[in-house]
């Protein structure tokens, strides 16, 4: 009975230290969380805080007015994202399926090809400038989509090692004999069985893209093609941004009632908005990933 | 039916080459242009580079662009400043992923495990970007909630946050710690998971108090991952978290002391300086030394656990 009691103990030790840190990694977001709706005189005498003495919704008022600008690069990390994940993956689940096939001769050719890339890179300055040189994608939605993150070794792997671990070759041979081309065999067949991990990829590669801002701080140099997160840097620097020239012109160019302390909280939340509500849902997926990633990369 | 059956294993070993090679065409077109195209770009670092004159047209310097690199103080800070960080990360962060990991595994299968999980998994989720933001509503001089709310009330006298380097240092390492403790400590955890049972069982027969199992018995079977994980994070401490080091100080000048690194440096070189050869130079820098280290961190995970090696 000791040891129960112990183990008791220990429980009751670990649940009051593990939910001081799940309050210590949450409040920070919740800081932003308040102080985006904390009216801005309360922010001007007493700063971001926690309990503040009166709320106002002002700054999100104040973007609603001004969403055109906010609108715009919303759409754009939304395309970014659906176009990066939807292509990525499926052309990363092709290059996987055949190094998963044993018979393939040029199997180990490939991964070595791919792996290396793992191992060694050319850096970033070569890279920008064959692309912006060579293949010319400054301040194209391309320039967001294409470079670094669309199939990446890591994923690669990751799909190959489901396909040899769960997809039984037997179910290939004899669709084959079936008289099915690969391409159909692909199509129809390995991509259907594989959606567990498709589904695992699908949501770090659009995690990625959602929250990618390198990208845009080389290629983009046109406001128009921001998405939210270089939005959000130039706000950082500037908060007058968001007003667009158009609604400028509409309101005159009074700049008196720009709430900009909790301004630029708000834009944050609405940056994170997206995560917050598809986190609950995916988290557990997001800790099973984790751990098959590192398991075997 | 045996005859069938020859047959088929026949033709199942006849793989055609060309259908599976076109299945994955775009993708090695894409690794080709994006990985290795780059990788023959390194040549920019031997070469006075000129937009005008453009790749192939600009001179070669020779070691001219390593010459100057290395003469220069920011040589030497940011290579350090990449490699402490990096030591710090990696002595900081696995004890505190380890200790997490370790308080969530012993709790059971309980819905709170889920809750705490989740937790210290949603800074993972944010952007740098967002993280910037998040650090700037604490540490901002005249709206930040360091300065009034916690500074101000003890009377203490404020700080400027962005243009004092002292702090720095601990900020840094303790937002890294902020990001990455959720998805280290969910590493562990499984490994703690994957330990057999019948240890602990036997542990407790013999009267093993719990601080003990963990001592005598947990820490030990996770000498392999921590091992594996911190020689695979030695073998990347040349490279530095761009985003960390950039966005969350907010690029301020006075900073780079204590937050350039190799990354930044090399941002900074090409986009605000137009120095291509500089930062050609320090990107190469960064990729040969990261290349032996990867390979020769990779040897040593291979003699300790062959199993675990990368290659």
């Amino acid at each position: 009975m000791k040891e129960n009691i112990e183990t008791k103990q220990f429980r009751k030790f670990a649940t009051i230290v593990l939910s001081v840190i799940s309050v210590l990694a949450l409040l920070p977001i919740l800081l932003i969380a308040v102080a985006s709706v904390t009216s801005e005189d309360v922010l001007i005498s007493s700063g971001y805080t926690f309990f503040p003495s009166k709320l106002s919704l002002d700054s999100y008022y104040y973007m609603v007015r001004q969403s055109a600008t906010i609108l715009r690069a919303y759409g754009i990390s939304i395309m970014v994202t659906f176009l990066g994940t939807v292509i990525g993956v499926l052309v990363t689940a092709m290059l996987a399926y055949p190094m998963a096939r044993k018979n393939f001769r040029l199997r180990n050719v490939m991964a070595f090809f791919i792996f290396f890339t793992m191992l060694f890179n050319g850096g970033i300055v070569s890279s920008y400038i064959m692309w912006s040189q060579i293949f010319h994608i400054k301040n194209t939605i391309w320039a967001l989509v294409v470079p670094n993150f669309l199939v990446t070794a890591f994923n690669v792997f990751l799909v190959r090692n489901y396909y040899v671990n769960s997809v039984h070759e037997s179910i290939i041979e004899s669709v084959q004999i079936d008289g099915a081309s690969e391409i159909r065999i692909f199509f129809s067949i390995m991509l259907p069985l594989s959606i567990p991990v498709i589904a695992t990829v699908s949501l770090f590669t659009g995690i990625i893209y959602w929250n990618d801002w390198i990208n845009g701080l080389y290629y983009i140099t046109d406001p128009k093609m921001y998405g939210i997160q270089n939005l959000l840097i130039r706000i950082m620097d500037n908060i007058q941004f968001l007003k667009s020239a158009s609604n400028a012109a509409l309101l005159g160019t009074q700049n008196i009632d720009l709430p900009g302390t909790s301004v630029r909280m708000a834009m944050a939340i609405i940056g994170i908005l997206p995560i917050l509500i598809i986190f609950p849902f995916v988290q557990q997926y997001m800790i099973k990933g984790v751990v098959l990633g590192a398991v075997k990369g | 039916m045996k005859k069938k059956k020859e047959k088929i294993e026949k033709k199942s070993k006849l793989v055609k080459t060309w259908p599976l090679l076109l299945i994955s065409l775009p993708g090695l077109i894409y690794i080709f242009v994006n990985s290795y195209i780059p990788m023959f770009g390194v040549f920019l670092a031997f070469k006075d580079y000129n937009y005008v004159k453009g790749i192939f047209g600009s001179d070669w310097s020779g070691f001219d662009n390593f010459r100057f690199l290395f003469k220069t103080r920011d040589a030497w800070i940011m290579t350090r400043n990449t490699v402490l960080y990096n030591v710090a990360f990696i002595i900081i962060g696995t004890v505190i992923a380890i200790f997490v990991a370790i308080l969530l595994f012993e709790m059971g299968k309980k819905l709170r495990v889920k809750f705490f999980q989740s937790a210290i998994l949603l800074p993972n989720m944010l952007s740098w970007v967002v993280i910037g933001y998040v650090v700037y509503a604490f540490l901002n001089a005249d709206s930040g909630f360091i300065n009034n709310s916690i500074l101000k009330p003890l009377g203490m006298e404020e700080i400027s946050w962005y243009s004092n380097i002292k702090p720095w240092p601990f900020i840094l390492i303790i937002v890294h710690i902020w990001k990455y403790m959720g998805v280290n400590s969910i590493i562990y955890m499984a490994s703690i998971a994957g330990i057999d049972k019948g240890i602990f069982e036997a542990a407790e027969l013999d009267g093993a108090s719990k601080t003990m199992q963990i001592f005598r018995i947990t820490i030990p079977m996770l000498k392999p991952t921590i091992i594996i994980l911190t020689l695979m994070a030695i073998g990347r401490i040349f490279f530095s978290d761009f985003g960390l080091f950039y966005q969350v100080p907010q690029n301020s000048g006075r900073l780079f002391d204590v937050t350039q690194t190799i990354d930044t440096y090399v941002y900074r070189g090409l986009m605000q300086l137009n120095d291509v050869g500089m930062s050609a130079a320090a990107a190469l820098f960064q990729s040969f030394v990261g290349f032996i280290l990867v390979v020769s961190a990779n040897a040593l995970v291979r003699k300790i656990d062959s199993e675990n090696a990368l290659f």
